[in-house]
């Protein structure tokens, strides 16, 4: 398992370099989107329209942070819950995002759209708001401002600590970590 | 008598609510080093090194320790020497509520209706457990529970057959099924026994109690240690990223039950266990 600096925006080698397991520290910009913003984006493709955002090679980041204390850009930071954005996950991939922060179990059809479109499922700390929130250093809304914290922001980052969970190979560190540190066979205890 | 103002509970509780948003307790802290110092998994290390780090940033920058700060559970305990002057002592309560989530930028997560809601803008209501007590004292414990580990939690009406083998099994199963969205190490709270609202009520209660301290009844605290065991052994780790430990601690509560009934609650905390207490 190895460690590795990446700067956004991502292209397909830098992609394929990253291994489910890696630590990775991401500088440059990302967005955040939660899910009133998916919702909104896959609805303006549903109708044809274009998104106005610079998705190519772009990391989209699942956050609803607390509100910026005076003298900093942002509160406190920590990813929420991917699989809220599943239902939407696959549409946003095609249209050219290479990386996606969020913690927490994907479904069958996000894993598989990884795949297909070459692109890396990162976990972020959950829970570490305030550690993370010192690896931004800039944020402003740049669509749907009038969600407040659900709209989507771009967000600079130095060095923002993520370890790869899906890689473009198709592995998953929630199954392959947890397997190997398992001491119980599952049969045991599944009944209900 | 004494009288209390109710004023100094919307004090407290503005207080507490951001001391427990921004100062993870000490023991939950150290829990996390020591876990640390024995995690077998090097990704599941760097990860709980960072959570103890993030936990004194909090405290330095005076951050919010997980940017999900919550619904306000707040535990009240009012002696029956006590008389409460100058109010409604629920509305003291979302008072300070109000208060401590402006003043400390925490962030607002309540709807004011399940399915046609909109942000209440001050995280009121609170949930408030009010309980009467011998004394004369006033006591609040202020918990902030993120959503993403109460989602998580779970309760089944056994039956008395199943028993005790019965919930076991539905605790390690709850935590499996937890995994990685509920920010794992955790601590559990499981309540066994009473009636449907009472057992998760005993679950919630169960979190209360600091880590490192076992029930006082000597079987209950058997079945704590065996299924701390139990759920370090399911492999999931910090984050759910794969290690040994998935849990920094698991609390029982019991209380009576039904001849027909073995109802069984799991409340799942994760590792921004937030509490804070004050007396007045
Ligand atoms: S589960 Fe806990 S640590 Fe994780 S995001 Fe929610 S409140 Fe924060």
């Amino acid at each position: 398992m190895g460690e590795q600096r990446i700067s956004t925006p991502l292209g397909e080698n830098e992609v394929k370099a990253l291994r489910s397991g890696d630590r990775v520290f991401i500088s440059g910009e990302i967005y955040t989107a939660r899910d009133m913003a998916h919702k909104r984006l896959v609805e303006m493709l549903d109708s044809g329209q274009d998104i106005p955002l610079d998705l190519k090679g772009s990391i989209v980041y699942y956050v609803g942070p607390t509100p910026a204390p005076p003298g900093r850009v942002i509160g406190s930071a920590g990813p929420t819950t991917a699989g809220r954005m599943d239902p939407y996950t696959p549409r946003i991939l095609a249209q050219g995002v290479r990386g996606l922060i969020g913690k927490g179990r994907r479904s069958p059809e996000v894993k598989e759209a990884l795949v297909r479109y070459g692109a890396v499922y990162l976990a972020a700390m959950g829970g570490a708001g305030a550690l993370l929130s010192r690896h931004i250093t800039g944020a402003r809304a740049v669509l749907f401002e009038d969600l407040g914290p659900e709209a989507v922001y771009l967000l600079q980052v130095k060095e923002f600590p993520v370890v790869v969970v899906n890689d473009i190979y198709g592995n998953d560190l929630y199954e392959d970590g947890v397997l190997q540190y398992r001491l119980d066979d599952r049969s045991n205890f599944l009944i209900f | 008598m004494r009288e209390v103002p109710v004023q100094r509970i919307t004090e407290e509780v503005a207080r507490l609510s951001q001391e427990a948003n921004c100062d993870l307790p000490e023991g939950v802290e150290k829990a996390l080093r020591e876990a640390a110092e024995r995690e077998e998994s090097p990704v599941g290390r760097e990860v709980l090194r960072s959570l103890a780090e993030n936990a004194l940033i909090a405290r330095q920058d005076r951050m919010p320790i997980c940017q999900d700060t919550g619904f306000s559970v707040v535990f009240v305990e009012v002696g029956q020497d006590v008389h409460l002057v100058g109010g409604n002592v629920y509305d003291a309560v979302n008072e300070g509520v109000r208060q401590g989530y402006r003043e400390g930028f925490l962030r607002k997560s309540i709807l004011d209706h399940p399915w046609q809601g909109k942000n209440t803008g001050d995280n009121t209501p609170a949930i408030v457990h009010l309980d009467i007590v011998p004394g004369d004292r006033v006591r609040l414990r202020f918990m902030p529970k993120g959503g993403g580990s109460e989602n998580k939690s779970r309760l089944a009406m056994l039956r008395p057959a199943d028993g005790l083998e019965g919930a076991r099994r539905f605790v390690i199963e709850t935590v499996e099924k937890a995994g990685p969205d509920a920010c794992p190490p955790f601590i559990v709270g499981v309540g066994i026994g009473g009636t449907f609202d009472k057992v998760a009520f005993l679950a919630k209660k169960a979190l209360l109690r600091p880590i490192g301290t076992f029930n006082s009844r000597p079987e209950v605290a058997e079945f704590e240690r065996e299924l701390l065991v139990a759920v370090n052994r399911l492999g999931l780790g910090p984050e759910g990223l794969g290690g040994r430990t998935t849990a920094l601690w698991v609390a029982v509560e019991v209380s009576p039950r039904h001849i027909a009934s073995f109802p069984v609650a799991v409340n799942i905390q994760c590792h921004a266990a937030r509490v804070k207490e004050a007396v007045i």
